[in-house]
């Protein structure tokens, strides 16, 4: 048997959180490195589970299978494909770089970072990053919905409790509820397919290759694809359900609006995909065009919204929903290249949104205020912000160079292949994105320094830099070679492809 | 030096980005070695270009020292370079005014290192736009090179600068949107962004067929006209020339030199490369409209420049005076593709982009000049300035009048040739531009005697003001330009060469 390194990656963050705990609450230090090395294992983990992917050989790989009930055909059947593999990878830079911003400084003269009970807040962000792991590698779908349980909960308490004062128990409760209903939706779907599927075939079993060859009718996945793609895109923030996401954003503390935006709504994106899409195909092919108009609407609304705000995370946070359409959009085209370009947007746009979250909860703890118009100057204080920030810009807009160009280009050659139109509608959001990013990063970074500010902020940390680094060097290494990442998420979508029906 | 040999092109195009990304790790505030350093990483491009410009057989047919390698294989798009007659011009045109660019730009001394870094990323962004041969690189390379010029002008530029780099940015990548759209449809429908299939295939499609539901005729209507509004608001052509006066008036003085000298003709160079050879019939039955606007901008721009009281936007009107001739000639060629009079007006015009090319560029750097000793660009606050900068009035003048199209410089061989091969295809918008023609002469002489001429302003003769005259680094910048403007004036021979067996094998 070889290292079981996908359990391994997925318990290490739960395993590093109850570390955390028995420490005594005033050893705030200790509970940080411990967070820190489990992060950075985590990372170095999934870098070698990225790098050893055989991607000639495809398929599912680096399979671990354990009975869990075996009654009820429930076993821990971890495995991951082409398109899961980014999402380990995004799943371990994001845990990574996200203890790297929220280390603190117990100078109370700076308030970045978790000064507030740091041990409580990165054992739940751990468990909360295990759930994440778990999702992504999970190849039983009981064991899928059980980490997707897991990762939603902690937020609630993480947003509740460390959250921005104003919104946060507001937020929280919204934010849960919105997902606590789709995930119920979910399941529903979830339990009926399992109860079909022992009619048809006579196994009990959640295994989702198995559950692959259930063989469901036209009619029944008709029915059953809707309430089970919605119920998990509500977590992918698709329109008209992603409301929770940008008030969930903006309340949580930085690094959890990091993961929520970097990797949950990955999650929702990544289920819907996986139980939706995979498991349901010809339903998929039926309802593709009001997925497709759900998810164009979300892009051009997205980039509108997020235009007219005022407050920075608002619009980094309505920008996050225009560009989960994009991935949405990927989803509904179900040919080659749309997939193709959702599976790396979901990466890019994981790593961008955690970006600009970062930088905008550095300015945030720095100058205590939000509001673009109040905010200028930023660029002489915080100088590897600014780049950083207008690093993200740029991928965001879809510059070619960027990670961003390499995921939107193929998502709308997809979208050709289908429906000429909805491509000729969705790209008015690229040129709306680019005015509210050049517009912000003009006032933020290169306006005038309000008076108040003048002699009274400090740069970003050291360990807030060597996070945006990281960031930053997927988004470019990505844009100029796209073969970083690419040919991997192809074998992915082969396969995605064959359950379609060679579409 | 086999590497050197095999990878020409991808060294001349690559090489200014790995400098600038060596002198991010140069030693702060070493601004006199970053200057030093720049200067001599931009000149290697410059000397590799003319290697291939002399290596390269003007004779031969097709694409010469072509590369090509894997970038983006699942949609089909390889990093293929290659260059013709027209590309080479170009590239050499963009390698001789960057070191000239960032010389002008020694007296910049504002965070040089950021600067100098944008600098050789828009060389790259450029270059990339002229070597490409595969669809998506050149759309890759052409909005790529937006992001640098937005910042120097952003951030380097003069009073106005957020609205004018803003105006830049977002109506030269709204005018790309249909660009991008009608690339993604190519790549959709032929599976592959190399030019030279594309070329073939795009062309060889039934008449009668259908594409995405709709007849080809419309689609490639509609594709034609996304390509067409890309390139005309990058030219700029009337009515989407108000970016550009904007852009080039804010812009600091380098960055105007690049964006008039090199930028606009991004977009005469779209119409070259892309339009002809992929929309002959499109272009043959929109060849009138095109004229229409170039017509316009012939003689609106001349109208406009005249106006100006700020002498660098006088000149920045000038650009869309004269890229209007460019746009004439390419609207001739594709009426009457194939006759010697379109070949004579596509000779024409390419000569004119090159030639445009160094006049503005001077233009620009001379009006720089003087704003730096006088802070001003007001034509009412100058006057009679010829006495005490005799070196740089000369030299004004001289640039003037190439901008002019005095013959033995080289704006007249070039319009010479456009109004000539135009004439017989296109009569009446040739006869009508004829009238901005006229205002060219206006409004050039309009700048000379408001600057060098009439009663001194007496302000810059004592004192503190006292005008200085141009400097030995100023006449270096110049001294590159008036040469080859005064030698394609004498002996055009040497360039038309290279342009004009291209123009017989591409059309």
């Amino acid at each position: 048997m070889d290292f079981p390194v996908l359990s391994v990656i997925t318990f290490t963050p739960i395993a590093a959180a109850l570390l955390i705990l028995l420490l005594p609450a005033q050893r705030k230090n200790e509970a940080r490195a411990v967070a820190l090395a489990a992060a950075s294992f985590a990372l170095i983990l999934s870098f070698g589970v990225y790098f050893n992917y055989d991607q000639a050989a495809a398929g599912y790989q680096f399979i671990e299978k354990y009975n869990w009930l075996p009654a009820l055909g429930i076993s821990l059947h971890f495995g991951v494909d082409g398109m899961s593999t980014p999402l380990v990878l995004l799943t371990g830079v994001v845990m990574f770089t996200g203890v790297l911003i929220s280390w603190g400084d117990d100078d109370k003269h700076v308030m970045a970072g978790i000064q507030d009970r740091p041990r409580e807040f990165f054992a739940f962000l751990f468990i909360l990053a295990s759930g994440v792991f778990g999702v992504f590698v999970s190849l039983d779908l009981f064991m899928l919905f059980f980490f997707y349980e897991i990762a939603v909960f902690p937020m609630y308490l993480l947003i509740a409790i460390w959250g921005w004062i104003v919104t946060r128990e507001y937020a929280a409760m919204k934010l849960t509820l919105y997902l606590f209903l789709g995930s119920v939706v979910s399941l529903v779907g979830v339990l009926v397919m399992y109860w079909v599927q022992y009619q048809n075939t006579g196994v009990l079993t959640f295994d989702m290759l198995e559950m692959e060859k259930a063989g469901f009718s036209q009619i029944f996945q008709n029915i059953w694809f809707l309430p089970v793609f919605l119920g998990f895109a509500v977590l992918g923030g698709i329109w008209p359900f992603h409301n929770w996401s940008p008030d969930g954003h903006v309340a949580a503390p930085t690094a959890v609006s990091m993961f929520h935006a970097g990797v949950l709504m990955k999650l929702g994106a990544f289920a819907a995909l996986r139980v939706g899409i995979m498991l349901l195909p010809q339903g998929a092919q039926s309802w593709s065009w009001l997925i497709m108009t759900f998810a164009a609407i979300a892009v051009v609304y997205g980039a509108y919204i997020a235009f007219v705000q005022t407050d920075f995370k608002y619009m980094v946070g309505f920008s996050s929903v225009s560009h989960m359409g994009l991935v949405m959009l990927g989803f509904s085209t179900l040919n080659r290249q749309g997939l193709l370009g959702a599976g790396v947007q979901m990466f890019s746009h994981g790593v961008m949104t955690a970006l600009f979250f970062a930088v905008v909860g550095m300015i945030y703890d720095r100058a205590h205020t939000r509001e673009i118009p109040e905010l200028g100057g930023m660029n002489k204080v915080m100088p590897f912000a600014a780049i950083g920030f207008i690093i993200g810009g740029l991928v965001s807009m879809g510059m070619p160079g960027f990670s961003g160009f390499i995921a939107e280009f193929p998502i709308f050659m997809g979208v050709w292949g289908r429906q000429w139109l909805v491509a000729v509608i969705a790209i008015i959001s690229i040129i709306i994105t680019a005015g509210y990013i050049m517009r912000n990063i003009g006032q933020v970074f290169f306006g005038n320094m309000p008076e108040k500010f003048e002699g009274h902020l400090t740069d970003v940390t050291v360990l807030d830099k060597i996070a945006i680094t990281t960031l930053c060097l997927f988004m470019i290494l990505i844009g100029l070679f796209p073969g970083f990442m690419v040919p991997l998420v192809q074998t992915g979508v082969e396969n995605i492809l064959r359950l379609l029906g060679g579409a | 030096m086999n590497f050197i040999d095999t990878h020409l092109l991808s060294l001349i195009l690559f090489l200014p980005s790995i400098a600038a990304i060596i002198i991010l790790f140069l030693p702060k505030g070493e601004d006199k070695l970053t200057r030093w350093f720049a200067f001599g990483a931009s000149l290697i491009p410059f000397l590799l270009s003319l290697v291939v410009w002399f290596r390269f057989e003007a004779g031969q047919p097709g694409f010469q020292f072509e590369e090509s390698y894997v970038w983006y294989e699942a949609i089909g798009s390889s990093l293929h370079l290659g260059v013709d007659g027209l590309s080479l011009t170009m590239v050499l045109l963009t390698t001789l005014l960057t070191p000239l660019a960032i010389l002008a730009s020694f007296s910049i001394s504002d965070r040089v290192k950021p600067y100098m870094m944008l600098f050789l990323f828009l060389e790259t962004g450029m270059l990339g736009v002229f070597l490409a041969l595969d669809l998506l690189i050149f759309f890759v390379f052409w909005e790529v090179g937006l992001v640098p010029m937005y910042f120097l002008i952003n951030q380097w530029g003069s009073a106005n600068r957020n609205y004018a780099s803003l105006k830049f940015l977002i109506y030269t990548m709204g005018g790309s949107l249909g660009l991008l759209l009608a690339v993604q449809m190519l790549g959709v429908l032929f599976g592959t962004y190399d030019l030279l299939t594309l070329y073939q295939r795009w062309n060889s499609l039934e008449p009668g067929s259908l594409l995405l539901g709709m007849p080809v005729q419309t689609v490639k209507t509609i594709a034609f006209w996304a390509f067409a509004i890309a390139f005309a608001i990058k030219v700029p052509v009337w009515p989407f020339h108000t970016w550009l006066p904007d852009a080039h008036t804010e812009a600091p003085t380098a960055g105007s030199m690049i964006l008039a000298g090199v930028l606009l003709k991004l977009g005469a160079y779209g119409f070259l490369r892309l339009i002809l050879p992929l929309y002959p019939f499109e272009a043959k039955i929109f060849a009138g409209a095109l004229a229409l606007l170039a017509t316009a901008a012939i003689v609106f721009g001349a109208f406009g420049s005249y106006g100006q009281t700020d002498f660098k936007r006088l000149v920045a009107y000038s650009s869309v005076n004269h890229m209007g001739f460019v746009v004439l000639g390419i609207a001739a060629a594709g009426l009457a593709s194939g006759t010697i009079d379109a070949n004579i007006a596509l000779n024409g015009a390419i000569l004119q982009m090159f030639n445009h090319g160094l006049s503005a560029a001077g233009m620009f750097f001379l009006v720089g000049v003087i704003y730096e000793r006088t802070h001003t660009r007001n034509l009412e606050e100058f006057g009679g300035l010829f006495p005490l900068v005799p070196v740089y009035g000369g030299i004004l003048i001289f640039t003037s009048m190439a901008s002019l199209g005095l013959p033995g410089l080289n704006g007249f061989i070039s319009e010479f040739l456009v109004v000539r091969g135009s004439w017989p295809i296109l009569t009446a918008y040739t006869a009508i531009s004829m009238l901005g023609l006229l205002f060219t002469g206006a409004y050039i002489l309009k700048g000379i005697k408001k600057v060098l001429h009439g009663p001194l302003n007496e302000h810059w003769a004592h004192g503190e003001h006292k005008l200085t005259e141009i400097n030995t680094r100023e006449v270096l910048v110049m001294a590159p330009l008036m040469v080859l403007i005064l030698w394609i004036g004498l002996w055009p021979g040497w360039i038309l060469n290279v342009i004009n067996k291209a123009v017989g094998m591409l059309f």
